[in-house]
């Protein structure tokens, strides 16, 4: 599905990610955790084509897509749900949702795939014609994760869905990102929430100052007494 | 002294100035939103406009709308042109090295214009009765006027209900929102951006088409100062919104036709620096213009 073979990403001088290796399989939930800086989010962003990508290579089913344009790569299958959720906060609901299917072309399947947001999310349906920007940010994530659906993804790429929500809100969040990955979904979760990403990944990648400490079967890195020590403060 | 008959003719002649105004703005709202770039050069296109009119024009075979509508579709895709030759190559360049170089396009239009036609003014003269005048109970106005203001109407209710509903239109205000979580979504700015020079060239082409026939002259240089003012217009709406540009352009109009109208006639020298004066006052009130919020951090 997804593989990234000594991915390094440099902002001007300054290497974010530095010789990233991993790989993604068909209906796989993997997990890449670390801390604040480690690079997790620069990873995605160079899966997605926003970042400058200095050397490595980037293939997503059997295709090189490392110097591809975003649109080019959202256009192979990957949606991506950016950290600090990003919705349009002055389109609406519903508008943010069709901007999610962007660049599909069959009309009728998107507004049945828009009920089915719906479906999973009431709370969007209840706020389909307020502007996003007025939406609580639990309401927000919720209407990131199902504008990512529209684009019906072969890889869904989630980046901090918890972040600065309550644990309520956060646990109906990942209700859903089991649901999704039950449903076959292959999911690439970026967290800072070790714990909780830890709980539903089947497997799991430590990032830290950039390169891949630590890989395995998210069951085992759960019981790793580094990763117990270092990022669940156990 | 002001008697209705007196009020009613000003607010139409507020309308007829604002409509172009509102015209020029828009092109420079839907610009700067995407790219936060002033683009000195759009009052040039309106000059291109109404240089590509007059030719259509003195060619006697062109019917009238053709006149008006070939100069739309020409100078829609130099507007591309220029976008594609000039600005593309600075994206995510500083505002001021592209606001620099919009200043340079223009620069290079105006005197491309001067060496090719000279600057010598050229009567832009319509068919007969275009310019007709009709008096309504005391009011005046001619067929031009009419056209005029029905024109920009339509053609910002259609452009409104464009970027409303249409796919196109939906990603371009996600764009302007957040250029990145747009690309996110599987947008080609590049696309968009084409989209946004096209449509507000055409319509920079239109205006510069009315105001050459509302004045009956072209120059090269007679975009500048409506350019300028509909810069104006822009900020005092709130740029990068559309209505904004909209609102601010017949403000503006209004404005400068009541400073003249209404005023000892010892002032009207004065009415372009009372525009810029108005432009002050408002943003001390509102800084964002008046429909406009604060400005987003982009990513």
């Amino acid at each position: 599905m997804l593989r990234i073979e000594g991915l390094t990403v440099a902002y001007g001088g300054i290497e974010a990610v530095r010789g990233v290796s991993l790989d993604v399989v068909e209906g796989e939930l993997v997990t890449i955790v670390g801390n604040n800086g480690a690079g997790k989010t620069t990873t995605l962003m160079a899966i997605s084509g926003v970042a400058p990508i200095r050397s490595g290579r980037i293939v997503i089913n059997g295709e090189e897509t490392t110097r591809l344009a975003p649109h080019a790569i959202v256009a192979r299958g990957v949606a991506h749900c950016p950290e600090g959720r990003l919705v349009f906060g002055r389109l609406t609901v519903h508008e943010n949702l069709r901007l999610g299917a962007y660049q599909r072309k069959d009309g009728a399947s998107v507004r049945q795939d828009i009920d089915r947001v719906y479906a999973l999310f009431p709370r969007l349906l209840e706020r389909r014609t307020q502007l996003a920007g007025t939406l609580s940010g639990g309401e927000q994530q919720m209407l990131a994760i199902g504008r990512a659906l529209m684009s019906r993804p072969r890889l869904l790429m989630l980046d901090e869905p918890s972040l600065g929500l309550a644990p309520l809100i956060v646990q109906r969040i990942f209700g859903v990102i089991r649901q999704l990955h039950a449903e076959g979904v292959t999911i690439l979760l970026v967290e800072q929430n070790a714990h909780l990403a830890l709980t539903v990944a089947d497997r799991a990648y430590v990032l830290e100052t950039g390169e891949v400490r630590l890989a395995g079967a998210a069951k085992e890195l759960i019981d790793n007494p580094e990763v117990r020590k270092a990022y669940l403060s156990q | 002294m002001f008697t209705p008959t007196y009020v009613v003719q000003q607010i139409i002649n507020g309308v007829n100035l604002g409509s172009m105004y509102a015209l020029i703005a828009i092109g420079l709202t839907i610009v700067y939103g995407l790219l936060r770039l002033i683009n000195f050069a759009h009052g040039d296109l309106m000059m291109l406009g109404a240089y590509l009119g007059l030719l259509l024009l003195s060619a006697t075979f062109t019917p009238l709308l053709l006149t008006l509508l070939i100069p739309m579709l020409v100078i829609g895709f130099v507007g591309v042109l220029v976008e594609r030759v000039a600005y593309r190559p600075l994206r995510g360049a500083p505002e001021v090295t592209m606001l620099i170089t919009s200043l340079a396009v223009s620069s290079i239009i105006e005197n491309t214009m001067v060496m090719s036609v000279t600057a010598q003014p050229r009567a832009f003269t319509l068919p007969p009765g275009v310019n007709q005048l009709h008096t309504v109970a005391g009011v005046s106005f001619s067929t031009l006027d009419v056209v005029t203001v029905a024109l920009s109407v339509t053609l910002m209710t259609a452009l409104t209900l464009y970027i409303r509903m249409s796919r196109t239109g939906i990603a371009m205000r996600a764009a302007a929102e957040n250029l990145r979580a747009a690309r996110l979504m599987g947008i080609d700015i590049n696309r968009v951006v084409m989209v946004a020079f096209f449509l507000g060239s055409a319509l920079a082409a239109v205006a510069g088409w009315l105001w050459a026939a509302k004045y009956s002259t072209v120059e090269p240089f007679m975009g500048f100062l409506p350019g300028l003012k509909a810069f104006v217009a822009a900020v005092i709406g709130g740029i990068g919104v559309i209505p904004g540009a909209m609102l601010g352009g017949y403000l503006l109009g209004f404005a400068e036709i009541f400073f003249v109208g209404f005023l000892p006639p010892a002032f009207s020298g004065y009415r372009d620096a009372f525009v810029f004066a108005l432009l002050l006052i408002i943003l001390l009130i509102r800084p964002n213009g008046i429909l406009g919020t604060a400005t987003d951090e982009r990513a």
